[in-house]
């Protein structure tokens, strides 16, 4: 549930960098204790639990001896088992980021350029992704189901009786993009509305092709969206868990499926914490490669 | 590309986005026992469905994590939100880095580490299994304390600090600036932050998934545990009740940020979050 763009913390105007002088109420730093204390206790502490355990090994049953070898690490990367499905993550979360870029593009200039109420249907677009994850995606098993009634009415013209979608990869895939599309439109969305389409209109006034204009104003200046969209996509699909889990039945593994196959079937958490470790490892390269992007960006952009 | 073409592409979108969410809650009305076949319209199923003690256990139990979470999450999330807006860069940027950490995580990492935490913390403390209502709602804090605080933020920023350096001029003390100034000015924010924080428990999946042990179901999960003997009338109409308790929490959300700024905190909202 990653919900917040990159790009937030610093909010504009020049109210926010009036400090000093006589000046309103400065809130004590103690205000944050609670809260950090809840983030170090609850959330980093546990990572850092989690990542002790990928170095540990399983005695007996089901309990964790540390051991702090790189057993785990070493058993993951031999031999094509578990490779294999970080090479199926890894296509799918690309397949998603490219699929969501190719539908939302579009959307998103056709939004910030030329639809009237524009905040209405911005906000349309973020309702369905605020509700239940769950729900949205078990619907496509009614959907996707050729008993659909939809399906079944559009039969006689020519839509097919019968076709295997459900519980398949196309399934999943369709699956990823409806999911995911909102976290690509918002960023790209931002990026668009910040254009000044007089730029473009002037070039194109001066003979530029509409393509041309599209390719030297429109894209350049898109770029960080396109950027902080498809991470915004990328990085949960990663670990993405439940739809394959619905739509593909639980049949087609991913990063995410195996990570939770070891901890709630093979009971393997070391095992289990090494393939997330992994993941983590991967997302803060991609991170890295993206605040470089970035800062590219800024210093020519 | 032309613009007709372009329009025509974002209806689609919309219908894909939202068809969903219609065949889910139109079919709840149908009156049959089968799902996918049509016999007349009905609402037995939301009665069945409130009378099903599976059901409303589990709604109890996602209504009480959901609201002991905004609470808590209101609470953490402002007080974290004032507290920043005038730290140190060297104290901020890492607390920043922190609070974002908590939103971009892949939640399934989130969810198996807090699962390990919280068994290897009993074994500590000597609580056999400590999973169950108590680890949710700590869990679902984490992150949901993180979106308070960006929603408050960038309303205390946004607003500027003029008011509350007029009342001290007129030698009102923090506190009762805070209280009397300050305090009414963020409540739209802390109130959607807090509608936004329980939908997000509401509707959470994943993070319970690992850290609700084997005693306590929430509705996500009962109705996850459902697909397995296929989906049913009664599912169905489960299923439009939380999609409606949500879509009003939301458009209650912003209608209140809305209202409190001339539309533009509104807008703010629907960029950042």
């Amino acid at each position: 549930m990653a919900v917040a763009a990159p790009e937030v913390a610093e909010s504009r105007g020049p109210s926010s960098r009036a400090r000093g002088g006589s000046g309103g109420p400065r809130y004590p730093g103690w205000l944050a204790l609670p809260a950090v204390f809840w983030y170090l206790l609850f959330f980093l502490g546990p990572l850092g639990i989690m990542a002790s355990y990928s170095f540990g090994e399983i005695s007996g049953f089901s309990d964790v001896k540390f051991a702090w070898n790189l057993e785990n690490y070493r058993y993951l990367f031999d031999g094509p088992l578990y490779t294999d499905v970080f090479k199926k993550t890894l296509v799918m979360a690309t397949f998603g980021t490219l699929a969501t870029l190719v539908i939302g593009f579009p959307f998103a200039y056709y939004l910030a350029r030329h639809a009237k109420h524009k905040t209405l249907l911005l906000l349309l677009v973020i309702v369905p992704f605020w509700t239940s994850f769950l729900i949205r995606t078990y619907s496509f098993l009614i959907i996707l189901d050729p008993e659909f009634p939809v399906s079944r009415a559009l039969r006689p013209l020519g839509f097919p009786e019968k076709f295997e979608l459900l519980y398949t990869q196309k399934a999943i895939y369709i699956g990823v993009v409806y999911n995911y599309l909102p976290l690509m439109v918002l960023p790209l969305y931002a990026a668009l509305e910040r254009m000044d389409w007089s730029l473009v209109d002037a070039a194109q006034d001066l003979g530029d092709s509409g393509l041309r204009a599209f390719r030297r104003i429109t894209l350049p200046l898109v770029i960080p969206g396109v950027l902080a969209g498809s991470l915004l996509v990328f990085i949960p699909l990663t670990g993405e868990f439940l739809i394959p889990e619905i739509l593909g039945g639980g049949k087609t593994l991913f990063a995410g499926n195996l990570i939770a196959q070891q901890f709630l079937e093979a009971r393997d958490w070391p095992f289990g914490s090494a393939i997330a470790m992994v993941v983590v490892g991967s997302l803060t390269v991609a991170l890295l490669i993206y605040a470089r992007a970035v800062g590219r960006q800024e210093q020519y952009g | 590309m032309g613009r007709r073409l372009l329009g025509a592409h974002a209806v689609l979108v919309y219908a894909f986005l939202y068809a969903p969410i219609v065949v889910v809650v139109a079919l709840a009305f149908n009156g049959g026992r089968q799902v996918l076949y049509w016999e007349g319209f009905s609402t037995r199923w939301f009665g069945e469905a409130l009378r099903d003690d599976t059901i409303t256990e589990p709604l109890r139990t996602s209504v009480i994590i959901g609201l002991g979470n905004a609470v808590i999450a209101c609470l953490l999330g402002t007080m974290l939100a004032l507290a920043l807006a005038r730290m140190r860069a060297w104290v901020r940027v890492p607390i920043d880095a922190l609070a974002y950490m908590t939103l971009v995580t892949p939640e399934i990492v989130f969810g198996i580490s807090a699962l390990i935490f919280f068994v290897q913390a009993g074994l500590w403390v000597g609580v056999e299994s400590p999973l169950g209502i108590w680890t949710i709602l700590i869990a679902h804090v984490v992150f949901n304390a993180s979106v308070v605080a960006l929603i408050v933020r960038a309303r205390f920023v946004g607003m500027g600090q003029a008011l509350e350096e007029a009342a001290y001029d007129l030698g009102s003390g923090p506190l009762s600036t805070f209280r009397q100034v300050t305090l009414p000015r963020l409540a739209p924010a802390i109130l959607a932050g807090g509608l936004l924080a329980f939908t997000f428990s509401f509707d959470d999946f994943i993070t319970s998934f690992f850290v609700s042990g084997a005693g306590t179901t929430t509705l996500p999960l009962r109705i996850f545990s459902s697909l397995r003997f296929g989906i049913s009338p009664a599912i169905n109409a489960t299923a439009a009740m939380i999609l409606g308790l949500t879509l009003l929490a939301i458009v209650v959300a912003y209608v209140v940020l809305r209202r409190s700024d001339d539309g533009r905190q509104g807008t703010v909202i629907v960029h950042q979050v």
